[in-house]
Formats: C-alpha cells, sequence, structure tokens
C-alpha cells in the first residue's frame, strides 16, 4: 500500500479554457501533502485531476503525466474506473449515501461493484474501516441506522472509512473539514496523523494552520491574474514554506497579507 | 470546441460494456420518443389523406373534406375560448388566493383540492355535465334569453336539455381551471419577495402590491398558462361529446338546441360507425385538431422560453 | 436616528401623528364577523333546505365590508377589500364543481355498487343486473399494459436527459419533444393506435394493446417529466462520491441515484397511470366495447371502465334506468380508483423519501 505519484507538466482544461496551467509536483509515499492557496486558484481542479474525477465535468480534460509507481494515470488504456479504485477521495462536505445504513455506507465501494464477500469477511471490512476513521466506538451499536442520521463530523469520518474501505493506495481529500465545527476537525486532523502511517494523503485546505499542524509538505497554488490559468507557485516542506518561503506572493499568503 | 472534446473523447479509454449497454439503451429510449412523435404524425398522415381526398358521395358526411371540417374548427375553437374566458379569471383568483391570501399553512392543502380537480376522469366530468349541470342551467338559460335575449350570443329559444355550447364550455372551464391554477400560483410563488416588500414599504395595500409586483412580474407566465390550458380545453373529448347536443352549424348562439360540434368530440361520437374512407376523414380531421393543439402548445413555450431568458439575468 | 440625538423629548409621540398613523378603519371584529354570517348562509344555501338562491344573499353580504369600508376608510383600502372578496370568491367558485361532482357521483353511485355489480360482466344481460367486473378487467389490463411500454421508456429517457445528454443538442430536442407529447389531445393518441394497427390488422381493428398504445402515447411524457424532476433532486454529489470509489457509471445510477429518487419515481409513475386510468377517448376508438370478459390484449374489444360509463349513458336502451344507475355506479368506481391512486402517490413521497437529506 501507499504509493507515490510524480506529477509533470499537467495542463487541465474546461473546454477550451485552461484552468491550471504546467503543475510539476511530487509527492512521497505515506507523507501529507497540504495544497494551499487563494479561492479559485484550481487546487481542487488538480486534486481531483489525481484520481481523474476531473473528467466527470462535462468538456473536462488535461494533458501531461500523472504518474503513480510509474504507472501513467492518463495512458490509454488506463480505465478511469480502476483509477479511481486505486486512488481514495473524500470531498468537501459529507456525503454519506442516504438510502444505504452506517456498515453499507463504509461497504459501499465493495457493494456498488457488486462484489461478492462472505458476512464475517463484511463485518471485519466495516470494523476495522471504521476503527480507522476512528469512529467505531460512537457506531458499533447502530450499524444498521441510516449514515445521514450522524452528525457532521461523524458523516466526515464515514466517508472517510468508506474511502479506506476499499483498500486504497493514495487518498485525496477536497478541503475536508470546511464544513465542520473546531472540535470536528481536530479529531479529523488527529486521524490523519494515524492514516499517514498507511496512505499517502493529498489534502486541500483553506486553513493555514490546518497545512502547519498536518502536513509534511506544503504546495502553493496562485493565479498568474484575473482570467489567467492557475499555477503552482512553489512547493517545499512545510516547516521552510512557513518559515521562510521562496515566493514573495507565498510569504503574503501565509502572512495573510492577501488571498 | 467540439472537436477538442472530441479528441479528448477518443482518448478515454476502454469504456465497460456494461456502461455501453447502459447508455445504449437510455438513447434508445429517448429517440422512442422522438418515433414516436414522428409516427404519430405519419400515420395520421397516412391514414388521412386518403379522407382529404375522397368525394362527397363516398363518405357518409357527403361533403368535401374542407367544408365538413371547417364547422368543426370552428366549434372547436368557440367552445375553448369560450371556457378560457370563463376560466382564466377566475384562476388566477384561485392562484392569486392560494399564494397570497390564504393562510399559510393552509396553502398547500388547498393548492391540492383544486389540483383534485384535475384528477377527475373526463368521463366522470362528462356524467355530472349531462346528467346534473346541463339540467340545473336551463332555467339559467331561460332567464338569460329573457333578460340579455337582445346579444345574439343569448338569442335562443333556449334548448330544453340545457345540453348547450355554452354547458360545455362551462365544464370545459372547470376542466382547465386546475391546470391554469396551478402554474399560476406556482409563478405567483416565484415573484421575488423584494419586490413586494418593496411595494408594502411604499404603503400599498395589498391588492396594489399584487397590481405593482406580483402581475407585471407574472403576464408572460400567465399568458403561456393560459394557452397550455387552451391546448387542453382544445382537445378535450368526453366531456363535450356527452355534454352537446350538436347539429354542426355554425352559429354564435350559445344557448340554442342546435350547437356546433368540436373535431375531438365528432370523432368519439362518429368514429365507431364509420367505415371505409369516413374513417380516414375523421383521421384527417385528428391530423387538424393535432396540428392546431401543437401550435397552441409550442406558442406557449416559447413564451415560457422566452420569460426564462429574461428572469435568468437574476 | 436624530430622536437619539434628542434624549428630552417626550417617549410619547405627538397625538396629531398617532391619529395619522391609525387613520380611521373597520373596527376588527367587523370583516370577521360579516365573513362568518356570510359563510353562515352560503352553507345553508348549499346544504340547507332554504335554496340555492341564499348563496347569492350570503355574497351580497360579504359585499358590505368594502361598501362600509368605502365610507370609513376611503377609496384605496375599500378597493383592496373588494379585491379580496373577488379572489376569495374565485377560489368558492373553484370548489363548487369540486362538490358538486363528489356528492352527485357518490349519491348517485353508491347505492348501486354491490357484489354482484363488481363480479358480473354484461354478457347477456338486458335491463337490471350485470356488473362492471369485465370493464373493471379491462381497465387493470390495459393500464397495466401502458404502465410496463411508458415506465421503461419514460424512466430510461429521463435517465438519458439527466445523466448522459447535459448540454447536447438531441437531449434539448427530447425535451422540447417531450413538452409537445404532453400536449397531444387523447382522442388523437387513440387515431395514433388505430391509423398504426390499421396497417397490420387491417380496417376496422381493435385490440386492447392498441388502448395501451394509445395511452403509453399519454403517459410517456408525464413519467419522463416527474422521473426528470426527481432525478434532478438527487445530489450530484453522491453520483461523485460513488465515482471516487471507483464505481462506473451505469452502477452509480442504478445503485446510488435510483434508489435514492426511487420515493419520487414511484409517486410520479402512480400520478401518470391515475391521469391515464381515467382516459376514455382513446379506448373508445381503439379498444371499443364489449359485453363479455375479454383476457387477452391480442385478441378483439376490451371493455374498460370508461368507456363502459360512457356508453352506458349515452345509449342506455330499453328502459334507461338500469344503465343509467349502472353508469353511475361505474363512475363512481373510476373516481374512487382515481383518487386512491393520488393518495397512494401522496402517502409514497411522505413516507418513502431518504430522511435526512439537504
Amino acid at each position: 500500500m501507499a504509493k507515490s505519484i510524480d506529477v509533470s507538466d499537467l495542463n487541465i482544461y474546461y473546454g477550451d479554457f485552461l484552468a491550471v496551467e504546467g503543475v510539476t509536483i511530487p509527492v512521497a509515499a505515506r507523507s501529507v501533502t497540504a495544497f494551499i492557496g487563494p479561492s479559485g486558484c484550481g487546487k481542487s481542479t488538480f486534486l481531483r485531476s489525481l484520481n481523474r474525477m476531473h473528467e466527470v465535468i462535462r468538456g473536462a480534460r488535461v494533458d501531461g503525466k500523472v504518474l503513480v509507481d510509474g504507472q501513467d494515470l492518463y495512458a490509454d488504456d488506463m480505465d478511469p474506473v480502476n483509477v479511481r479504485r486505486m486512488i481514495g477521495m473524500v470531498f468537501q462536505r459529507p456525503n454519506p449515501f442516504p438510502t444505504m445504513s452506517i456498515a453499507e455506507n463504509v461497504l459501499a465501494g465493495q457493494k456498488l461493484n457488486s462484489k461478492r464477500m462472505k458476512k464475517s469477511e463484511a463485518d471485519d471490512i466495516v470494523e476495522r474501516s471504521l476503527r480507522s476513521a476512528g469512529l467505531w466506538n460512537e457506531v458499533k451499536d447502530r450499524l444498521d441506522r441510516p449514515g445521514s442520521g450522524l452528525s457532521g463530523g461523524q458523516q466526515q469520518r464515514l466517508c472517510i472509512a468508506r474511502a479506506i474501505a476499499t483498500q486504497p493506495e493514495i487518498l485525496l481529500m477536497d478541503e475536508p473539514c470546511s464544513a465542520l465545527d473546531p472540535i470536528s476537525t481536530s479529531v479529523i486532523e488527529d486521524l490523519i496523523h494515524e492514516l499517514k502511517k498507511d496512505y499517502t494523503i493529498v489534502i486541500v485546505t483553506h486553513n493555514m494552520q490546518q497545512a502547519a499542524r498536518v502536513s509534511d509538505t506544503t504546495a502553493f497554488f496562485n493565479l498568474a491574474g484575473v482570467g489567467q490559468p492557475g499555477r503552482l507557485v512553489e512547493h517545499g516542506p512545510t516547516e521552510k514554506m512557513f518559515s521562510n518561503p521562496e515566493d514573495p506572493a507565498t510569504e503574503a499568503y501565509i502572512q495573510g497579507r492577501f488571498g | 470546441m467540439t472537436s477538442i472534446q472530441s479528441t479528448a473523447r477518443k482518448r478515454s479509454t476502454p469504456t465497460r460494456p456494461g456502461d455501453r449497454i447502459f447508455r445504449g439503451t437510455s438513447i434508445a429510449a429517448a429517440l422512442t420518443i422522438l418515433a414516436t412523435l414522428a409516427g404519430v404524425a405519419l400515420f395520421l398522415t397516412i391514414e388521412g389523406i386518403p379522407g382529404v381526398l375522397a368525394s362527397p358521395d363516398e363518405v357518409k358526411h357527403g361533403t368535401t373534406f374542407i367544408d365538413y371540417v371547417v364547422p368543426l374548427v370552428f366549434g372547436t375553437l368557440l367552445a375553448a375560448v369560450l371556457a378560457l374566458a370563463l376560466a382564466i379569471p377566475v384562476a388566477i383568483g384561485v392562484a392569486l388566493y392560494i399564494s397570497h391570501y390564504a393562510p399559510r399553512r393552509l396553502a398547500s392543502t388547498l393548492g391540492y383540492i383544486i389540483d383534485l380537480l384535475a384528477a377527475v376522469p373526463s368521463v366522470v366530468y362528462g356524467v355530472w355535465g349531462i346528467s346534473f349541470l346541463a339540467t340545473a342551467l336551463v332555467p339559467v338559460y331561460s332567464w338569460l334569453e329573457r333578460t340579455l335575449g337582445f346579444i345574439p350570443l343569448f338569442a335562443g329559444p333556449p334548448s330544453a336539455t340545457g345540453r348547450t355550447i355554452l354547458t360545455a364550455s362551462i365544464v370545459l372551464a372547470v376542466m382547465v381551471l386546475p391546470v391554469i391554477t396551478a402554474l399560476c400560483r406556482e409563478i405567483f410563488l416565484q415573484t421575488p419577495r423584494l419586490h413586494e416588500e418593496a411595494a408594502l414599504a411604499l404603503g400599498a395595500t395589498r391588492w396594489e402590491m399584487a397590481r405593482l409586483a406580483i402581475f407585471p412580474y407574472a403576464r408572460s407566465g400567465i399568458i403561456s398558462a393560459s394557452m397550455l390550458g387552451l391546448g387542453r380545453a382544445l382537445g378535450e373529448t368526453m366531456a363535450v361529446a356527452m355534454v352537446l347536443s350538436a347539429s354542426g352549424v355554425i352559429t354564435f348562439n350559445l344557448i340554442s338546441s342546435t350547437n356546433p360540434s368540436t373535431i375531438a368530440a365528432n370523432i368519439a361520437l362518429t368514429f365507431n360507425e364509420a367505415t371505409g374512407l369516413t374513417v380516414n376523414a375523421l383521421i384527417a380531421s385528428g391530423l387538424v385538431l393535432f396540428l392546431i393543439t401543437f401550435l397552441v402548445n409550442f406558442a406557449a413555450r416559447a413564451i415560457v422560453e422566452r420569460r426564462k431568458d429574461f428572469s435568468g439575468a437574476n | 436616528m436624530t430622536s437619539t440625538l434628542q434624549p428630552t423629548s417626550p417617549p410619547t409621540p405627538s397625538p396629531e401623528i398617532a391619529k395619522s398613523l391609525r387613520g380611521r378603519s373597520l373596527p376588527t371584529w367587523a370583516p370577521k364577523a360579516i365573513g362568518a354570517l356570510s359563510v353562515a348562509l352560503a352553507l345553508v344555501g348549499v346544504f340547507g333546505p332554504v335554496g340555492f338562491w341564499l348563496v347569492f344573499v350570503a355574497w351580497l353580504v360579504a359585499a358590505i365590508v368594502p361598501l362600509w369600508s368605502m365610507f370609513v376608510e376611503g377609496r384605496r383600502k375599500a378597493t383592496d377589500r373588494f379585491v379580496t372578496l373577488l379572489v376569495t370568491t374565485a377560489f368558492v367558485i373553484a370548489l363548487f364543481p369540486l362538490g358538486s361532482i363528489l356528492t352527485t357521483v357518490v349519491t348517485r353511485g353508491a347505492p348501486v355498487l354491490s357484489s354482484d355489480f363488481f363480479t358480473y360482466s354484461m354478457r347477456n344481460v338486458l335491463g337490471e343486473g350485470g356488473g362492471i367486473y369485465h370493464a373493471l378487467m379491462g381497465t387493470l389490463l390495459i393500464t397495466a399494459a401502458a404502465a410496463a411500454i411508458s415506465v421503461p421508456i419514460g424512466l430510461f429517457t429521463a435517465i438519458y436527459l439527466i445523466e448522459y445528454g447535459e448540454g447536447k443538442r438531441l437531449a434539448r430536442w427530447i425535451r422540447f419533444l417531450v413538452d409537445v407529447m404532453t400536449g397531444i389531445p387523447s382522442i388523437v393518441a387513440g387515431l395514433f393506435a388505430y391509423a398504426l394497427f390499421v396497417i397490420f390488422f387491417g380496417p376496422g381493428v381493435r385490440m386492447g394493446v392498441g388502448g395501451a398504445v394509445a395511452l403509453s402515447v399519454l403517459m410517456i411524457p408525464v413519467v419522463v417529466r416527474s422521473c426528470e424532476e426527481m432525478l434532478k433532486l438527487v445530489p450530484n454529489e453522491l453520483r461523485e462520491a460513488s465515482y471516487a470509489l471507483g464505481v462506473p457509471k451505469w452502477r452509480t445510477i442504478v445503485k446510488v441515484v435510483l434508489p435514492t429518487a426511487l420515493a419520487g419515481i414511484v409517486t410520479g409513475v402512480t400520478l401518470a397511470v391515475a391521469r391515464v386510468i381515467g382516459e376514455t377517448a382513446p379506448l373508445l376508438i381503439i379498444a371499443g366495447l364489449t359485453d363479455s370478459v375479454n383476457f387477452n390484449l391480442f385478441d378483439g374489444r376490451m371493455a374498460t371502465l370508461p368507456v363502459f360509463t360512457y356508453f352506458s349513458i349515452i345509449t342506455p336502451g330499453v328502459p334507461p334506468g338500469p344503465s343509467i344507475e349502472r353508469a353511475w355506479g361505474a363512475a363512481l368506481v373510476l373516481l374512487i380508483i382515481v383518487m386512491l391512486l393520488n393518495f397512494a402517490a401522496r402517502l409514497v413521497s411522505y413516507f418513502f423519501s431518504p430522511k435526512g437529506e439537504r
């Protein structure tokens, strides 16, 4: 488990519109990489291109290379569906399936693909995933209740459990705490620390402190100007990025002078 | 733009058989709709043309198709327009009552009650119209003739059964009322709250607020709702066929016992006894009705579309 | 603002301002009392022994309010009150036919209902007796067949429009054509089915399945419309969550989108069935009427409730009494079926919508 990612010279388009230009960045295995930057600079778009979720939107496409352990995700014979099985994703707002129970939500990756498994095996996955997501103790007595009955923070951890139940190599998180209160946020941040042992994690966040707290590496995205594509300004170890960034724009953003 | 997309699509990789089958089924279903509509136009034309071309002695009605269909078109339009004239003011009133006058908690229930009117099968309207409404209206008609007889519309002599074009129009009005009401209600509820409050803040009474804020906003919506109602009224068959005692004349006399028939009612009444080219003539008259309703509905949709463009700005 | 700068100004407003703000108005009890009186009079007029003319008196009583207001409150308020009266009147007018239809059909139809009425057909019946068994079966069979045709086509079309067709020209066309189809008069749908079947079976064809085809033409657009609305309501986030788990699109649709929208779809389909089950005109043309039970959709005439009702009242035979009674009975049964379907649709959407959704 846990693989590294190598992105080289990636351009992302919506139709004719170039949204993100020329991103080249390596992501180490078993580390947390945070993407920061002002709204609309293409962080989320870039994140979504890492598991080909990006092309769900009509007219969206990319060129460039995304290598996961040397395999190009955008190679001609790559099936986006398989790519997404390998790379899990957690969204901005918790989105458990309203028609499924908590246990079914955790097993959604298997169930929706009609994978057959024994009851004991399924129970195992549910327990393991919920434990990893730090939710087991809170929900173990009501696994058959609807997932939408949980609180926002619990729902988000359920979504994390759902994402790791399929045992992906990489976990992408798109502002996973932006819809949560501070306490749920800190629970999820602790969780990210735990998950780092097994997964490569990439997280988009608007919260500078969060990036500083959870990530090993930070990448700063910015817009070149109005109507210009977003681009990667610089990336490096989080400590260095926050204490001594190379680009003045990064420093200005981190110190809250704009964005 | 399309070229860029198509190259991207080509690059995008092995589609799964499941996806291909499902997508194919969906498109096939959508195309079925296209085929059905084309089929309606095509089959009615194929079967209708012999009826249009038939000479007077080959068909039961014994006239050319034009002479046959013109009084029917007249009756169809007369009944539908009368129905609308009766229904629109009431529908607007009801819609306004539900959207702005009724107590908030009752509004949706009241709307549901009016919607029930749309659920009543047309044959039940027919039974009600022929045996209750027509009889109940007989004294009204003789009163109309006595007091308003100088107007050609009410020249009489009044029908003794009450089965006149006016009765049919009243039944039609009741039938299209829920259609128009439902649409108007939606539109009234969509009136921007800010406009309403702006009017009230200027010291307007509730009615002045309606005139200042609601009606200007809803005008095109009311028009298109009425057109859709018109489409319904034009095509409604059974209620008219049962209520109206028709003799295929052209007259504006609304309360006499000789009334024009409508296309739809005429088909329903004569189809089962018709043979040979008469059937084809009836199908051709159905085609005429289809074209009329198509035009009316098309106009209504066009108005709705234009309105969308306008409201898209905010 | 200015008052806060002048703390010394007295807290009570000046009497002139108070007077101009209050204005002269009707006592608050007056409109309510007059309204109540008017409603009471109208109810007596409708249900009581006095006569229908009392309803007009009731209206005139209600009209006192704007008239009185004219003298006390002035023209603007009087107009407002008058419009309130008119709008309320419109609503009451709309209630009259509904009430009248329900009461006449129930009072005249209810005595006819008996177990024989439901279990006998009209075979070899002259005058009294007989029932609607054959028509009831015909209606159920033809409507079921129509639903079997319409639901798959309608549902898949809606899936195409929402899941695959976004922004495509074909989808815009299909949406437009569905609108056009909604406006097809029911008799034209019947003629279409007839014209279609004539080509295969020759003139004078009558067949239950033809009725199903005709009803489908009316039903498909309704199904497409309601399914489309329901699929639109499924949050995009659920689709994305599913894709992100590596679920192919078609499985996402079948296992996530459709179950989430299921309650709405069932409601929509039930309402569509309720709409076509009462259709008369197309069945009159293509399914015809027979006195006996016919379970075969592909073999000859098939009686249905609406058509049975129609012929029973239009050509009652001699003596007309029993036939007209049967017409009322059949009309009542039809009305009950339609109302039950509407009610069921409400219940489904009320109880089975997924809870806790944003």
